[in-house]
């Protein structure tokens, strides 16, 4: 799971108002080295949830991104390395999304987040 | 039969990206696919150069997608549940032979229109304006292909059905064209593929004549307008105070006139 996945999901249990971001717990990752592409990054940049992105980079020992970020920053290379690293190429293998509300934990197994909601979370 | 699934899979997965119309600008979007099984729909999504996340209710086919490294994210969840996502964040959203699914009672007992409303808020939910969502779907009958439509025109969504070779039992698709938002000049949907009497061949992707477009939902009804004789004048309030008048003559109950008798109001509701 990247973090550009990360940073859209938000908590689905039944009476939780304000399940976003859910908080990253990962005991793997990897790098996967992709082209970087700044059309893409400038459009995703405004439906990006900054402080999420900055607290999941950190959780995965990538403390290269800014505190705050604005469209302006969008024009500076550096800016977008760093951006495209933390968003497109941190995958996270092992470990668990949590609920900022019920403290539920989602599990994430071989890169992929069981998101599955148990019949009383329904 | 998954030869079959493998050969046929990306042609219904390209008509379903390229009835989300997006825009052709060579910026990669974020989509959806939504019960993305082994990556195969996903994989078409790639290749037009779009990142994308997956859902799939099946871990065995997702580990499958795994395996394969397909580019797109993929999650264990079930869609009845609600997909979970922010407001606006997705610029479309394909489908490939899963929405029916919802109309079948699942195992944990809960009523189908329950999961088909979750599926569909959430669904309008995190697509941008404008954005379009395609599910190709295998409906059993009408009543299910009404329950579906059903849903989606109550969360929100405009749109309609493109029927694809619908004189080929074989080769027959439907895909429900949905666009969040109200219903413009830009949610006009295409003409379904298919000639009368003319066999389908795997190869042929060229526009047929003959087209089929079948049932157009429109989500606002139009608007009232101001009654209008035939010179063109609306019908004032000389007129009504008239016919009031002929009315009583005639007998009939008529509520006395007053100073709000035939005011003008707004041309439409």
């Amino acid at each position: 799971m990247r973090l550009l996945t990360h940073n859209m999901l938000s908590c689905n249990i039944k009476g939780v108002t304000n399940g976003f971001p859910l908080k990253l717990e990962a005991d793997k990752w990897v790098t996967k080295e992709v082209d970087l592409n700044a059309d893409f990054l400038r459009g995703i940049f405004p439906k990006i949830e900054w402080s999420a992105l900055l607290a999941a980079a950190r959780a995965l020992g990538f403390a290269e991104l800014p505190e705050q970020a604005d469209a302006s920053m969008l024009s500076s290379d550096d800016f977008l390395r760093r951006f495209h690293h933390a968003l497109l190429e941190l995958h996270v293998e092992e470990g668990a999304l949590v609920c900022p509300e019920t403290g539920r934990k989602f599990p994430i197994n071989k890169g992929i987040p069981n998101m599955l909601l148990h019949e009383d979370e329904v | 039969m998954v030869f079959f699934i493998i050969i046929l899979g990306p042609r219904i997965s390209e008509r379903a990206l390229e009835l989300l119309n997006l825009p052709n600008d060579g910026v990669p979007k974020l989509l959806l696919d939504i019960g993305c099984g082994s990556g195969l729909s996903g994989e078409t999504l790639s290749e037009n150069g779009h990142h994308w996340i997956g859902y799939d209710i099946s871990q065995s086919m997702l580990d499958i997608a795994v395996e394969r490294e397909v580019e797109g994210d993929v999650l264990l969840g079930d869609m009845g549940q609600g997909l979970g996502l922010r407001p606006g964040v997705v610029d479309g959203a394909i489908s490939i032979s899963a929405v029916q699914w919802l109309c079948y009672a699942d195992k944990s007992s809960h009523e189908p229109r329950m999961r088909l409303k979750a599926f569909f808020g959430s669904l309008y939910r995190c697509l941008a304006r404008g954005a379009r969502a395609v599910l190709q779907l295998y409906a059993e009958n009408m009543n299910q292909s009404e329950m579906i439509m059903t849903y989606a025109m109550r969360a929100g969504f405009s749109g309609g059905v493109v029927v694809d070779w619908p004189h080929s039992s074989k080769a027959r698709k439907e895909y429900l064209v949905l666009t969040c938002g109200p219903a413009s000049l830009q949610t006009a949907l295409p003409k379904g593929k298919g000639e009368d009497g003319e066999m389908c061949s795997d190869e042929d992707d060229s526009d047929d004549d003959e087209n089929q477009t079948v049932g157009v939902y429109e989500r606002n009804r139009p608007r009232k307008k101001l009654k209008v004789n035939k010179k063109g004048k609306s019908k004032g309030k000389q007129w009504v105070l008239k016919k009031k008048e002929q009315m009583r003559r005639k007998g009939n109950d008529v509520p006395p006139d007053s100073k709000y008798t035939a005011r003008k109001r707004k041309a439409y509701f």
